[in-house]
């Protein structure tokens, strides 16, 4: 194993954990000032992955692409948060699972109607084929490269927002004192709807730009949710920091787990034993690093005391 | 006192069926319907029900269930099957971990099952069962075939990949029969990951000549467009399953000269097959896949084996699906001693036809192959 390729997995590790960033900071958002939990957060997602696809499909352009992929994330949430999700805030828990279950099923199921069973192409820009040369001879995918670079500098514009922005300071007071906030004049549930609507984009983004080297299918969206929900656990709920570390975390450990524990068991197990016993452990890994982030710190990393 | 009671009714069905027409049969389908595997589910649905609607006949009625590919809800639906549909043959599922889990119990109870698609090795071998029909494949064979076809190639360094589940572990155990080479490496990934950048940069690292993949659905797509652009230009083979007609499309002009094996291709040369392509594509509006000619196979050896049995007489019955009196769309086909077929598996190239991407037949990877477990089956 040369070091190398151990860099070119960190890279790849740091890419997955900028992509998990996107799910995760929407879902942290809503779950931090709303205190709602939103499981069909995976269906944004997806809704945003089938947008650029099909926009692609229509125009051939990957920025058309991933406005539309924006546009209807931000929309679908909208639509969303005024017809149901508004209804659900003042009840527990439960409820909002049970309803935001639900969603989920519907829009598998309308994405299914549109769309058809089978899987849709979408296809990064011409320009970002291909590889790029980075110091050191590290070839590197240039797509990769460059959704390291988009989540970087959304994390960037997220954290920009939320500290000197009047709408970043009002949504750090909702997550404080929500009827402070309103007694001061702001409108709730304007707010939410907006804060609804940021998290739907960010989320109907990551699909569109993760749509472009997987396959676009109904269903996507879940197998990422719960690796969102692992991030903000780990993270600490309600903080962008927070989802921030914990997804270069999960993202670096995953990847890093699947590739170097089957080595690891290969030094004293048989090759098909050790890839096996290594495979089946490297799938637990982001868990038992959760488990370990909550032993030190209950409520997570950045969780507040 | 049952048992009697049971032994008179099976001789009274036994005597009605002797005079007329046997009576009906209740098939139950359980098969993924929803989430990342629907598409194959839903061909296999479509293909057989084609061939119930072909066949004419309004004694066979078919429930259908969605297993959404977890097991825990595929055996709630066996269960809610067997004991409150009272189905007589049960078929459909697609995924082996699930195959594992509903079969030996639904045998066990005495009904019949039909597989349209997963062969696990564990019900091949020791764990077989005169009720338990593969209408498909054992795992191993496709992948067998593709190591057979690798050695032609004059291939001889494979790094190989396979999820890891019954099936994925199947796939490279009959690579690597049939394969001669050296591996250059051998990774087992998460089933419905999507991601393969890390297992990519193994294979750039690993000094291969070749690579051979089994990822069905969705995993095939996300690995082959990512390998396309990784700059890693080694030849690719694998299993019909990541090249087949409901992904290409989405796979696009990655797959192009991709070699791949398969029971079954649309341009096998025979008047069944020819009749089935066309009734497909006319009533569903797309090329049928290798998932939708098992089904249409599976239903055809069910109509087959009715024509001439009654099920209540489980003995007549068994014996009228062992004789495989059908005409199959992959032309000659037979039960070997396993009750898992006797057939030809192709090598197929991944071509563009229009704008359409599909696969023919460039040549025959294992002549009237069967599986390397029947000698462990005693029933």
């Amino acid at each position: 194993m040369s070091w190398i390729l151990l860099v070119e997995q960190t890279l790849n590790g740091l890419q997955f954990g900028v992509m998990l960033f996107l799910m995760a900071a929407g879902l942290t958002l809503i779950f931090g000032v709303m205190g709602l939990i939103n499981l069909a957060h995976g269906s944004l997602y997806m809704v945003g992955a089938f947008a650029a696809a099909a926009v692609a499909g229509a125009t051939g352009s990957f920025g058309l692409a991933l406005a539309a992929s924006l546009t209807a994330a931000a929309l679908a949430g909208v639509v969303i948060e005024t017809t149901v999700i508004r209804r659900l805030y003042d009840r527990d828990h439960l409820d909002q699972v049970l309803a935001t279950f639900a969603l989920i099923l519907i829009f598998s199921e309308g994405t299914r109607w549109l769309f058809g069973s089978f899987p849709l192409f979408l296809d990064r820009p011409e320009f970002l084929a291909g590889t790029v040369s980075l110091p050191f001879g590290i070839e590197y995918s240039k797509y990769r490269l460059s959704l390291i670079g988009v989540g970087l500098a959304v994390a960037a514009g997220l954290f920009w927002m939320i500290a000197k922005t009047r709408i970043g300071i009002q949504i750090r007071a909702g997550e404080n004192d929500r009827e402070m906030i309103g007694a001061l004049g702001v409108d709730i549930s304007k707010l939410y709807t907006l804060v609804f609507a940021l998290g739907a984009a960010l989320a109907g983004l990551a699909g569109a730009l993760i749509g472009a080297i997987q396959s676009v299918q109904v269903g996507m969206g879940e197998p990422v949710l719960i690796l969102a929900f692992v991030v903000i656990v780990i993270g600490g709920i309600g903080s962008i920091q927070g989802a921030l570390v914990g997804a270069i975390l999960v993202g670096v450990t995953d990847t890093l787990g699947s590739f170097l524990l089957p080595k690891v068991f290969s030094l004293f197990l048989a090759p098909a034993a050790a890839t096996s016993v290594g495979s089946s452990l490297a799938s637990m890994a982001i868990y038992i690093l959760m488990a370990g982030v909550l032993l030190v710190r209950p409520k997570g990393l950045f969780g507040g005391a | 006192m049952k048992f009697r009671k049971l032994l008179v009714s099976v001789a009274c069905s036994a005597l009605f069926a002797a005079g007329a027409q046997a009576e009906g049969l209740k098939v139950g389908m359980i098969t993924t319907l929803s989430g990342g595997g629907a598409g194959l589910g839903i061909d296999v649905r479509d293909g057989f029900m084609l061939a119930v609607e072909q066949s004419g006949r309004d004694d066979i009625e078919v429930v259908i269930e969605d297993d959404q590919r977890k097991p825990d809800v595929a055996v709630q639906l066996a269960d809610k099957m067997i004991q409150s549909e009272k189905v007589d043959v049960l078929t459909g599922i697609i995924w082996s971990n699930l195959a594992m889990a509903v079969v030996p119990a639904t045998v066990a109870q005495g009904k019949f099952y039909l597989s349209p698609n997963a062969g696990p090795s564990a019900l091949a071998g020791k764990g077989c069962n005169k009720n338990y029909f593969n209408v498909a494949w054992q795992n191993d064979n496709l992948h067998e075939a593709a190591g057979a076809y690798a050695n032609s190639a004059d291939l001889k360094n494979s790094f190989i990949l396979a999820p890891n589940y019954p099936a994925g572990k199947d796939a490279l155990t009959g690579y690597k029969r049939f394969y001669e080479g050296d591996l250059a490496g051998e990774i087992y990934t998460k089933l419905g990951q999507t991601d393969y950048a890390s297992e990519i940069a193994q294979i750039r690292a690993s000094g291969a000549d070749s690579i051979y993949f089994f990822l069905p659905g969705g995993m095939g797509i996300s690995f082959l467009k990512q390998y396309a652009d990784s700059g890693v230009n080694l030849p690719v083979v694998g299993p019909a399953f990541s090249f087949d007609q409901g992904i290409l499309q989405a796979v696009g002009a990655a797959a192009l000269g991709v070699k791949n094996t398969s029971q079954w291709s649309k341009d096998i040369d025979n008047a069944t097959n020819a009749a089935f392509v066309e009734s497909f594509a006319a009533k569903y509006g797309r090329l049928p896949s290798l998932y939708a000619s098992q089904g249409f196979d599976t239903a055809n050896l069910l109509i087959s084996a009715m024509g001439s049995a009654d099920v209540a007489d489980q003995d007549a019955f068994r014996a009228a699906l062992q004789a495989a009196d059908f005409d199959s769309t992959r032309g000659d086909f037979a039960f070997g001693p396993n009750n898992h077929p006797i057939q030809d598996i192709y090598v197929r190239e991944v071509v563009q036809e229009g704008d359409v991407f599909t696969n023919k037949i460039v040549s025959v990877g294992l002549e009237d192959h069967g599986d390397a477990y029947a000698s462990d089956c005693k029933m």
